[in-house]
């Protein structure tokens, strides 16, 4: 970990570290004279707008510089429209970051085939999703100290929504994979690991079937490979890997793959260090920075029972603060949050504590941080 | 315990699979039954378990082929028609691993497997198997999984140079004749839920139609609770708590993941066995592991995953004596952890362990 010393709790911060300072393409937020940042906060469907709710509390509580946006963006409570798509999107181009829960994503088919959520996906063209798995300090589950981090690309591929019924009773699903985006994504997990200082990346795919499909992916992966000597890369087949994710997931350093196969491995593997509740996550294109949690899910059926584990959207909240200034709030809301996971066990982790207990003893930690 | 759960289970799966066919008079002399050995450690393992069989006297005859495909009429690609022609009589195969070569070449071996015989339905019990050890527990579900469309279809185009396009099908009749399977075999193994799976919030047509028709026909079986899951979800709930899970059907891709995942839940693919049924009353039962190119023909491989699905097919078959008596004999060997293959642990050699299970056969006499 560059920079931050002190409890071994810290790098679960620093390991989160988006990529602002290091990357050419995204360039840090303008620093204000009054140096309060503004973000925009979409707050989603499900247990979206408690999270965020948690969010601003922990940085109220932290003394965070932050004001946030907020849109209220829902394709299942009728909130969504062309117009208040565009507020978001107006708002994303003056904040360039911004923190969100899941829009949930309707299955009735209502004439339009993408989802918002894929809509503003492909507008702000948030190619790269990161996921950070890293085991929470204190918690044990059946795969400890695990530290994976899974780069997807999330603008084409299966989800190209694309369908048709061509003849009565037989649906036809386009999946795209081109090379100008396997390559770019690939550049951007080799671009991660060398920052980072990940040994190896691997390639997951499915190219003995698809072979066209895949077989680009996967080729377009080997020659960006080529450009990084230092880092080692491998490949393997999505089937192979979520058995080998199971049995040893230790094998494996940064993953990398298109859009489906990231969807599923994200989910694994935030299963394999507590659920969906404590993995964070962020999307990123050349312009923007997205902040979320790994595993998206609305988690409808938890809506106003207050046990939703917000530790996920803050770890990701701190990850935000890193981008925005790093400096020594994050590292208090960090370990805050740390302390407190291995004390306070909300429902997923197997006690009995609130969304609202949780969030009070981090707040309670912050404000008796040291003062730097 | 998990040994007599799983193998209540398995009697149970075979149970329901003959069943469903034609009934049959098996002549009181040989059956015939198709091998296909297959490539890499294929025919040590085909061997090792032919051997087995000797031992505990199992009235098989085996008639091996080979499928590579060939060019036939037309320029389709097709299995060798003696190969077809062998299975269509004995109507029963059991088949090692065959090579997939990665990007372009011939289509996949096992599809054209598929879609010769029309195996629509791909049936992998994963159940935890007692003396062999793993971070879950009590692991005790069926993956079902729609076997001939799907993203397999093999359809793809380069539009322009670095584009390409691949297509997923997804039909009714297919998805109504996976669900319809899937619900019939819950009923006959008392199985209490099936579980759709799918991603019909992003894929809204294609998994939109599979989900109906999994809906539709559930309507007629009130007897077996019905529950739909996005595949996410299943992934995040199955590696956290697969105690949840009981009978799983869904589309091909997401099938073929899971029943790996699901494998790799009780120990991987050397120790799980799997079975396709087809449309006429054909049936081919696999051990779904690789080639392991890489310890062919050392006298290392593991033939626990063929020997169990040749134990599936013997259940199939209505032969639940010999059944038992080699799948007992296998489950000792592998509790017992003195003669066991690397990957279960040990050090001792294929032919060794082979020659264990013979052993407790004829022991069994």
């Amino acid at each position: 970990p560059q920079g931050l010393s002190g409890a071994r709790l810290q790098p679960l911060c620093v390991r989160s570290l988006s990529l602002t300072s290091s990357r050419n393409a995204l360039e840090s937020p303008p620093a204000r004279a009054d140096s309060t940042f503004k973000v925009t906060m979409v707050p989603g469907d499900g247990v979206g707008p408690e999270l965020m709710t948690a969010v601003k509390e922990v940085f109220k509580a932290g003394d965070v510089p932050v004001e946030f946006e907020e849109f209220h963006l829902s394709e299942v409570q009728n909130m969504a429209s062309e117009e208040k798509l565009n507020e978001v999107l107006g708002s994303m181009k003056n904040n360039r970051v911004a923190i969100k829960g899941k829009i949930h994503t309707p299955m009735e088919y209502k004439g339009e085939l993408a989802s918002y959520e894929m809509r503003l996906r492909r507008k702000l063209d948030l190619f790269a999703n990161v996921v950070h798995v890293n085991s929470l300090p204190g918690y044990s589950t059946r795969h400890n100290n695990l530290d994976l981090v899974i780069i997807r690309e999330q603008t084409e591929g299966e989800y190209s929504s694309l369908e048709h019924e061509s003849v009565a009773g037989v649906v036809e699903c386009l999946k795209i994979i081109t090379r100008e985006k396997s390559r770019r994504i690939a550049k951007f997990a080799f671009d991660y690991a060398t920052k980072k200082g990940r040994s190896k990346v691997t390639a997951v795919h499915k190219a003995n079937i698809m072979k066209l499909g895949d077989g680009l992916f996967l080729q377009s992966c080997a020659e960006v490979a080529e450009l990084y000597p230092k880092i080692k890369y491998e490949n393997i087949i999505i089937d192979n890997c979520c058995m080998q994710l199971v049995q040893n997931p230790y094998q494996f350093d940064v993953l990398v793959m298109p859009n489906l196969y990231g969807n599923i491995i994200d989910n694994l593997a935030a299963g394999l260090v507590g659920g969906a509740g404590v993995v964070p996550g962020e999307s990123y294109s050349a312009e923007y920075a997205v902040f979320e949690t790994g595993a998206r899910h609305p988690f409808a059926q938890a809506v106003g029972r207050n046990i939703a584990n917000p530790t996920a959207m803050l770890l990701s909240a701190a990850n935000m603060l890193l981008v925005l200034s790093p400096q020594n709030q994050c590292v208090s809301v960090c370990v805050s949050l740390c302390v407190c996971v291995s004390q306070v066990r909300t429902r997923d982790l197997g006690g009995y504590s609130t969304t609202g207990d949780f969030v009070r003893a981090v707040v309670a930690n912050l404000r008796h941080r040291p003062v730097y | 315990m998990a040994g007599n759960a799983w193998r209540s289970t398995v009697s149970r799966v075979m149970g329901a699979v003959k069943s469903q066919t034609q009934p049959r008079t098996f002549s009181r002399g040989m059956q015939t039954v198709t091998i296909i050995p297959g490539d890499g450690i294929g025919p040590e393992i085909s061997s090792a378990v032919i051997k087995i069989f000797e031992a505990a006297k199992v009235p098989i005859q085996w008639e091996e082929r080979n499928v590579t495909a060939i060019k036939g009429p037309g320029g389709k690609w097709m299995i060798p028609p003696e190969a077809k022609e062998s299975m269509d009589k004995s109507k029963i195969g059991l088949k090692g691993p065959l090579k997939t070569p990665i990007a372009a070449g011939h289509p996949s071996m096992n599809l054209l497997l598929r879609k010769t015989f029309d195996l629509y339905a791909n049936v992998r019990p994963c159940v935890s198997i007692e003396g062999y050890k793993t971070p879950y527990t009590d692991v005790d579900l069926v993956t079902i999984r729609e076997n001939t469309e799907g993203e397999y279809s093999g359809i793809e185009h380069v539009i322009v140079d670095g584009v390409v396009q691949s297509i997923k099908l997804i039909t009714e009749d297919a998805s109504r004749r996976i669900a319809e399977y899937a619900f019939e075999y819950a009923r006959n193994n008392q199985r209490a839920s099936v579980t759709a799976v799918h991603k019909a919030n992003i894929m809204r047509m294609s998994d939109g139609l599979f989900l109906r028709k999994c809906r539709e026909v559930a309507e007629n079986f009130k007897d077996v609770k019905f529950t739909e899951m996005y595949l996410d979800t299943v992934c995040l709930n199955m590696v956290q708590d697969p105690t949840k899970f009981d009978v799983l059907v869904m589309p091909n891709l997401y099938g073929d993941i899971l029943s790996d995942l699901c494998a790799g839940l009780i120990g991987g693919l050397g120790v799980t066995p799997s079975g396709n049924i087809g449309a006429n009353g054909v049936a081919i039962f696999e051990s779904v592991h690789g080639t392991a190119p890489d310890i062919a023909g050392k006298d290392m491989a593991n033939p626990t995953a063929l020997l169990l699905s040749a134990v599936m097919m013997l259940r199939h078959m209505g032969l639940h004596g010999h059944a038992k008596k080699i799948e007992t004999a296998c489950f000792d060997t592998i509790r017992d952890k003195k003669v066991l293959t690397k990957d279960l642990g040990g050090n001792s050699k294929c032919s060794e362990f082979t020659a264990e299970i013979c052993r407790r056969v004829q022991d069994m006499e």
